[in-house]
């Protein structure tokens, strides 16, 4: 291995940003969330039932990225 | 498992071949084409349906007592070639499928979010969330547990099909409804789990003679498009459709279960998939099936076929599970 992938964060059209790599989430005290999966997808409509996680609900309110 | 019981002329005559031994002949073809030309509705047509999983079963786990060479025998194949064409042919006439997609990465992806959109008015997810009874919660997980226990499998024979970035993509996907490698977090295993824990039998295949056609036909059509390396554009929009119809209900699977008492082992398959398939859908829609019309814009076609024909099926299944519930029945096959 040369080298790893660098962490990437893409904002999905309409949707949530992914986040694949290494980053480390933290909560507003500076607490990690634990991480269950190597590619995690934020929620950005601020709907989600699981923040800082996506569950879709976005779709459902008919959100529109600004 | 066990080798299912025949439910009609054609899944006799399979049955009956697989258990014979290795190379012999009897003419399955012509009751194959007798019973394909005959049925009034493939898609509920429970001898043809029960048939075509038999023969695909033969490529995820077998049969106990079956030789594992049916899965190649040239009868056998032909048999599966005549069941398999008539189950698309039908398919292909009566799904609608978008035409003015242009085979391009945003575009296909914007036009698979169209397509699944969320719709309101009942639905067997609502319906669970609400209303449904103990015994239905078990009649879910039976129904679904005849994908649930391989869940994955199917898409999965379309990664060396793929290059690039479509393959990149299938297999973050695959890779994380494998458990990143923890067999203890596969989405297969979390679903023995859950069934476990409503007190049903999670051994692989145990629930199959209660399983309806329709429920087989959604089975067997991923089957369908996971065996023929043609049909790979069409696994990718079935995967992309599959993801983003599922977060939402999922959620509303694990009320019911949580509104019934159970614990956090239980819904953990329901939780891991409202979190795991939103993320999955972002990557299907996009990288997967998006890049794959880009990649190969020939395949634009099947990829949204894929994707209607998995809305289709799983819209008859949902229908058929909900009027049995509503009327007070079961949603299950009736076994004597």
């Amino acid at each position: 291995m040369t080298g790893t992938r660098p962490t990437t964060i893409v904002a999905c059209p309409d949707g949530p940003i992914l986040v694949r790599g290494d980053a480390q989430i933290l909560d507003e005290d500076g607490k990690p969330i634990e991480r269950r999966r190597a590619t995690v997808a934020l929620c950005r409509c601020g709907a989600s039932a699981i923040k800082p996680f996506c569950d879709g609900t976005h779709k459902a309110i008919g959100f529109s990225a600004p | 498992m066990k080798l299912p019981h025949p439910r009609g002329p054609l899944s006799d005559a399979v049955t009956t071949l697989v258990s014979s031994s290795l190379g012999t002949r009897t003419s399955v073809d012509e009751v194959a084409r007798l019973a394909v030309d005959e049925s009034t509705d493939l898609v509920t047509d429970e001898d043809v349906q029960l048939a075509l999983y038999v023969m695909n079963e033969l490529a995820y786990r077998g049969f106990d007592g079956v030789d594992d060479d049916w899965e190649w025998d040239p009868e056998l194949l032909s048999v599966r070639r005549i069941v398999e064409t008539a189950f698309e042919d039908v398919l292909r006439r009566v799904v609608q499928v978008p035409t003015d997609v242009a085979p391009e990465r945003s575009e296909v992806a914007a036009a698979l979010f169209a397509m699944t959109a969320p719709t309101p008015g009942p639905s067997v997810a609502r319906f669970v969330a609400k209303r449904a009874t103990r015994e239905q919660l078990d009649e879910l997980l039976v129904l679904r547990s005849i994908y649930q226990l391989k869940e994955a499998d199917p898409h999965t024979w379309a990664i060396p099909r793929l290059t690039g970035g479509p393959k990149a993509a299938l297999v973050e996907i695959q890779a994380d409804e494998y458990g990143g490698g923890d067999p203890e977090r596969m989405h297969c295993a979390l679903f023995a789990r859950t069934m476990r824990g409503a007190g049903l039998d999670a051994d692989y295949g145990a629930y199959v003679e209660r399983i309806p056609a329709i429920t087989l036909a959604s089975l067997n059509l991923m089957s369908l498009f996971g065996l023929h390396r043609r049909l790979r554009g069409a696994t990718a929009g079935h995967l992309a459709a599959f993801e983003m119809t599922s977060s939402l209900p999922n959620r509303l699977y694990g009320d019911g279960f949580r509104r019934h008492g159970f614990d956090e082992a239980t819904t953990l398959y329901f939780d891991e998939h409202v979190e795991a398939d939103a993320v999955h859908e972002q990557i299907a829609g996009r990288d997967l099936a998006g890049a794959l019309a880009q990649q190969e814009p020939e395949l634009c076609q099947d990829i949204l076929f894929g994707a209607a024909a998995c809305l289709y099926l799983d819209d008859l299944a949902g229908e058929h599970t909900l009027s049995a519930w509503t009327a007070g029945s079961s949603a299950l096959r009736a076994i004597a």
